[in-house]
């Protein structure tokens, strides 16, 4: 395990090393200078831009730059926020918690839907249930997630008046509060990702079922319950523990609109304030971030995989 | 199970009969095809100009003069969503031909070549992958600038990764069967091998792949567009016009009603389509 | 003078009246406002938004205020006397203390207004351009030096650029300042997180405690508009500012939300970019036919009607019929599309013409711009709309990267405030850099004119020249401020400026 390890990691570098090459790329692909654009009021003064360019190394060669940024990204220095100064870093820390309390309740709601149905579409396949499930799966598939956040703010704040249809509470003021604030986009993000799992799941369990122990179980007169349960079940929830570390990175890239929505002040939130505010190294910094959370997820997958699934260690 | 194989029958002759009895799937491809004529007859069918404002009649419920209603510039909601059908096919469509024609000769390329063009080629795609869909969409269409055509080049990068892969896999798999190896061995250069051999057998998983990413891009268009990083004033389009919608949930619900059902019915028709494909293509399954 | 009278006795009367009322409240009198943007930086000396002078109003005392009259009334100050027409002394209430516990005298005033005036980027510059010099008399008296009269100068000083700050707190953070204000007013700053909240904490050595009954403050920045009316809906905020009038007749039912509307001071207006920088060379920023031609393009009325629901003044210059240098008879032109085509004809620039228009991110703003799109276009414009979020459209206008852009101004109670910095080719504001010798000989001339017959003629002189001329900019509209706060809320004294003022607020 200690080798297979080491080289999954070893993967991931020249991966995120690509990515900052990429990363520093669109800073390359920015518009304007972004010494100018630095000086503000004194840009009429060339000793300012000549400082700012010093300081900033864009008086260097491109691979100097490259290095010099790189250097600073790994000490987790991102740079910052060109409106209001602050380190993009602290912003990304001060945002994430937000959108993580969202994808996880999110999470959870969707593993809540999605795994029940797919289990009882794989049971009951190709009778109306197994038909309803995989309806309700292309249905939370298919639904764009902001016209969802939509139609829930038009039902429950509008017309029934039973939830906030938007803003924020921190779970660490007002618990009942923050829970209120955030179950419809949670709901609203939990849906697709639940049609995803009820499929997976669904495949998975036919797969487990039809494998020889089952069978073996069934002709050992075990109750079909107890077959699902104990054999198939957990056999099939190998891939949907590892699905659903990836899908907790779709999560994110879902956040950005929903948060939009429901005015959450979040990670996905952030970066469209900063598109918005032709803020590009907040831009840079959440794509860096989003994507290391990434990278670090499907490794986590990788490795619950391996634990699950002791056979595969060896393999 | 009835598995029913004709004699004489070609595996693409056997897939498209099976996707014809696929209902749901030709329900979606049916819907799709619909879609597709309102978007191209869209100066016909439309009742009025998609941006003719009309300032007496603003914000009015649907009625028999305006179906789907008048938006907040009076402008007839029902023209807006017909017009709107143009942007979302057109961003979908063009963005998923854009990621084949950048993805598909690149993962070729990675898949038969291999070694070191193999592995720059694949971490890339990896480290493309590693960054949400839609994350890496807004980030470049924020440097490109706002605008439907810039919009529609993010998506296409962003979504190309996935087709860099699928083509890589397949040709791999191919390379290793006997028949492209003979015609390796008989002198074929490799260009000719690729196009001959390999490309044949990825177009059914390119077409699954193709039909289910256009759902995709078409959210994604509509996503960038209800961030204001697409389609731009007046131009309707579905996204845009459930941003402004946004706005009067409570006078005018009717504004976000519309758009966003012809979001969701295109979406899912593309992967009734895509499923009813993938289940026809798939030589595995012999049912449905 | 008689004025400086009336105001302390003012001063004095609203201190008594509310004073003997005041009980501490048994729980935590919280207050939370919902604010329409994220505020910019809270330095007073460096500050440019709108939104960020609300929060002023808890943490920064100045040295005069203005009541509901817009009549000039002394807070930190006791009382003003012009020596001469260029020498101001004014008296400092005695006892002041900063939130860091250090004496508020003559010092620390002339260290503020020096800062103000001389600070690397301050924005108050301009405002305080007239004055020479400030000087501590004694430690409660200053004296201020004029360059020239000012009609203008006291109104300067009910602003951030009368706001005093804590000359130790300011020389010890120097830039930084605005993370951590320090200054004599009711609240002290308490923390701040970006686009979240800003929250301030009752000053205990406030100079007027008796007026103070909140214990704490909270500012949330909610720019969706549904989501501020939400929030006061709900209870989840007791005050929510620059609400829409769409609003008004949503809570009108709601017994328990009072719905408060005051003119403002200030105008909505579209700046044109005459010659800063490249973006300026187009035909529409160098030939004032084709602006002209743009403006009888567009119905202003129309527009509020559609996007206000008509609850809006329309306009055609800075001033609103409510300040008594408003022009009565400069009134906008009616709509002229043929007449309009016809300049574009006579300009003999190509149709359509392209132009571009930057707009805040707002929602309603969006749309204004889409109309005006839709009308400009029947006249043979193009135009793009150009949305971005308010603090960087701000900074895109000044340096030039905009070549039309749709701006807000909050207002100030003397015309000066409304015209100078946007108009004089020297004003800070002036973002499309419009420069006519003629125009500023007027707005000089103005701001010393003490006779307010003889000044409102300058500023009718002006608009003939800067905006029926030169089509410099165009007016738009006098919007309405628009606060919608719950009933458990009492004290609320709406001002014209727009500023939510802490003193006498309570809740029940």
């Amino acid at each position: 395990m200690g080798i297979w390890l080491l080289r999954r990691v070893g993967q991931i570098i020249p991966t995120l090393l690509i990515l900052s090459v990429m990363i520093f790329g669109l800073q390359q692909l920015m518009p304007g200078d972004p010494a100018l654009i630095l000086a503000g009021e004194e840009r009429g003064d060339p000793q300012v831009l000549a400082q700012i360019r010093a300081e900033l190394l864009l008086d260097r060669p491109l691979h100097e730059q490259y290095l010099a940024w790189m250097g600073r990204v790994l000490q987790g220095d991102f740079g910052f926020s060109w409106r209001i100064r602050v380190p993009v870093s602290e912003l990304i820390l001060e945002k994430l918690p937000v959108t993580f309390q969202l994808g996880l309740m999110a999470f959870i709601i969707a593993v809540l839907i999605g795994v029940p149905l797919g289990i009882l579409s794989a049971v009951r396949k190709d009778q109306p249930a197994d038909w309803a499930a995989n309806g309700a799966a292309l249905f939370g598939i298919s639904m764009p997630n902001f016209w969802l956040g939509i139609l829930m703010i038009l039902l429950f704040s509008v017309q029934l008046g039973w939830l906030p249809p938007s803003g924020y509470v921190p779970i660490t003021e007002d618990f009942w509060q923050s829970i209120a604030t955030t179950i419809m986009p949670a709901f609203v993000l939990g849906t697709g990702v639940a049609g995803v799992l009820m499929r997976h799941t669904r495949a998975a369990m036919l797969g487990a079922m039809s494998q020889d122990y089952v069978r073996t179980a069934r002709a050992k007169g075990l109750r079909e319950r107890v077959v699902v349960w104990k054999h198939a079940l957990r056999n099939a929830l190998i891939p949907v523990v590892t699905l659903g570390t990836i899908e907790f990175g779709r999560l994110l890239s879902g956040a950005v609109l929903t948060e939009q929505i429901f005015s959450i002040p979040g990670f996905g939130k952030l970066v469209v304030d900063a598109v918005f505010n032709r803020d590009y190294p907040v831009v840079q910094g959440v794509v860096l971030a989003t994507a290391l959370i990434f990278v670090l997820l499907s490794l986590l997958a990788d490795i619950l995989y391996m634990a699950i699934n002791p056979r595969l260690r060896r393999a | 199970m009835s598995a029913v194989i004709q004699a004489g029958e070609s595996p693409t002759q056997r897939a498209i009969r099976r996707f014809l009895r696929h209902r749901l799937a030709m329900a979606g491809l049916v819907v799709v095809v619909l879609f597709v004529l309102v978007a191209a007859f869209a100066p016909l069918l439309a009742p009025q100009d998609p941006n003719q404002t009309s300032w007496s009649a603003i914000r009015q419920a649907p009625s028999a003069a305006h179906w789907f209603g008048t938006d907040e510039n009076g402008r007839d909601v029902l023209s807006r969503v017909i017009w709107g059908a143009r942007a979302s096919l057109m961003a979908g469509v063009l963005a998923v031909l854009g990621a084949v024609i950048m993805g598909v000769p690149i993962g070729l390329l990675a898949g038969m070549a291999g070694g070191w063009v193999d592995a720059v080629i694949s971490r890339i795609a990896d480290a493309m992958l590693s960054v949400p869909f839609l994350i890496l969409a807004i980030a470049l269409a924020a440097f490109l600038g706002p605008a439907l055509e810039n919009a529609m080049l993010a998506i296409a990068i962003s979504a190309s990764p996935v087709f860099v892969r699928l083509a890589r896999g397949m040709a791999l798999e191919a390379m290793s069967t006997d028949w492209v190896e003979a015609a390796r061995a008989l002198g074929n250069p490799p260009w000719r091998t690729a196009i001959v051999h390999v490309a044949p057998n990825i177009v059914p998983p390119l077409m699954v792949q193709a039909t289910l990413s256009i759902a995709e891009a078409i959210i994604a268009e509509a996503s960038l567009s209800f961030l204001g990083l697409g389609m731009q004033p007046p131009d309707p389009s579905w996204g845009s016009m459930l941003n402004s919608a946004q706005r009067f949930l409570t006078q005018a619900p009717w504004l976000a009603i519309f758009p966003g059902l012809a979001i969701f019915l295109v979406v899912l028709a593309f992967n009734l389509a895509g499923d009813g494909l993938r289940d026809a293509l798939d030589p595995r399954s012999d049912r449905k | 003078m008689r004025r400086h009278f009336v105001a302390a006795a003012l001063a004095v009367g609203v201190a008594l009246g509310t004073g003997l009322a005041a009980q501490p409240a048994a729980a935590q009198q919280h207050l939370r406002i919902a604010l329409r943007e994220d505020p910019d930086i809270l330095d007073p000396t460096l500050a440019r938004t709108y939104v960020g002078r609300i929060v002023f109003a808890s943490l920064c005392d100045k040295l005069f205020d203005i009541n509901e009259q817009l009549e000039v009334v002394p807070q930190l100050a006791t009382g003003y006397r012009w020596e001469n027409p260029t020498t101001l002394i004014i008296t400092l209430r005695d006892g002041v203390r900063f939130h860091d516990g250090e004496r508020m005298d003559a010092e620390a005033v002339v260290y503020s207004l020096n800062r103000h005036a001389n600070f690397q980027g301050s924005f108050r510059r301009s405002e305080l351009a007239g004055m020479e010099k400030a000087e501590a008399v004694d430690p409660l008296t200053v004296r201020i030096t004029l360059r020239a009269p000012s009609a203008a100068f006291l109104s300067v000083l009910t602003d951030r650029s009368g706001m005093i700050l804590s000359p130790r707190a300011a020389e010890a953070a120097g830039r930084d300042f605005g993370l951590r204000p320090v200054c004599a007013g009711p609240f002290r700053f308490v923390e701040r997180v970006a686009q979240s909240r800003i929250v301030v904490e009752r000053f205990a050595d406030y100079w007027n405690p008796s007026v103070i009954h909140l214990d704490r403050i909270t500012y949330l920045p909610i720019p969706d508009n549904n989501a501020r009316i939400a929030n006061v809906q709900s209870g989840a905020v007791e005050f929510a500012e620059r609400m829409e009038p769409d609003h008004v007749e949503m809570v009108a039912r709601n017994n328990r939300l009072r719905v408060v509307q005051v003119p403002e001071l200030g105008y909505q207006g579209i700046t044109y970019n005459l010659n800063n920088g490249a973006r300026a060379q187009t035909p529409f920023g160098q030939n004032p036919r084709v602006r002209e031609a743009f403006e009888l393009a567009i119905d202003r009325a129309a527009i509020n009607q559609v996007v206000y629901s008509g609850a809006y003044t329309p306009t055609a210059q800075a001033v609103p019929p409510a300040n008594p240098f408003h022009i009565r008879d400069f009134q906008p032109e009616a709509r002229n599309v043929a007449r309009a085509r016809q300049l574009l004809r006579e300009a003999g620039v190509q149709t359509p013409v392209r132009v571009e228009l930057t707009v805040p991110n707002n929602p309603d703003l969006r749309q204004v711009g889409e109309v005006i799109q839709a009308m400009v276009r029947e006249a043979g414009f193009e135009l793009r709309i150009n949305a971005m979020e308010f603090a960087s459209s701000l900074q895109a206008a000044t340096r030039g990267e905009f070549e039309t852009y749709l701006l807000g101004w909050s207002g100030r109670v003397d015309p000066d405030g409304n015209i100078y910095t946007f108009v004089h080719s020297r004003g800070p504001a002036n973002d499309g850099k419009y420069s006519n010798p003629e125009a500023d000989r007027l707005l000089d001339a103005a701001r010393v004119e003490l006779d307010a017959d003889r000044r409102r003629q300058l500023y009718a002189q002006l608009n003939q020249v800067a905006l029926r001329q030169d089509r410099a900019r165009m007016y738009l509209w006098h919007r309405k401020n628009i606060f919608i706060h719950s009933t458990r809320l009492q004290g609320y004294v709406p001002v014209p400026d727009g500023m939510i003022r802490v003193q006498g607020l309570r809740l029940n």
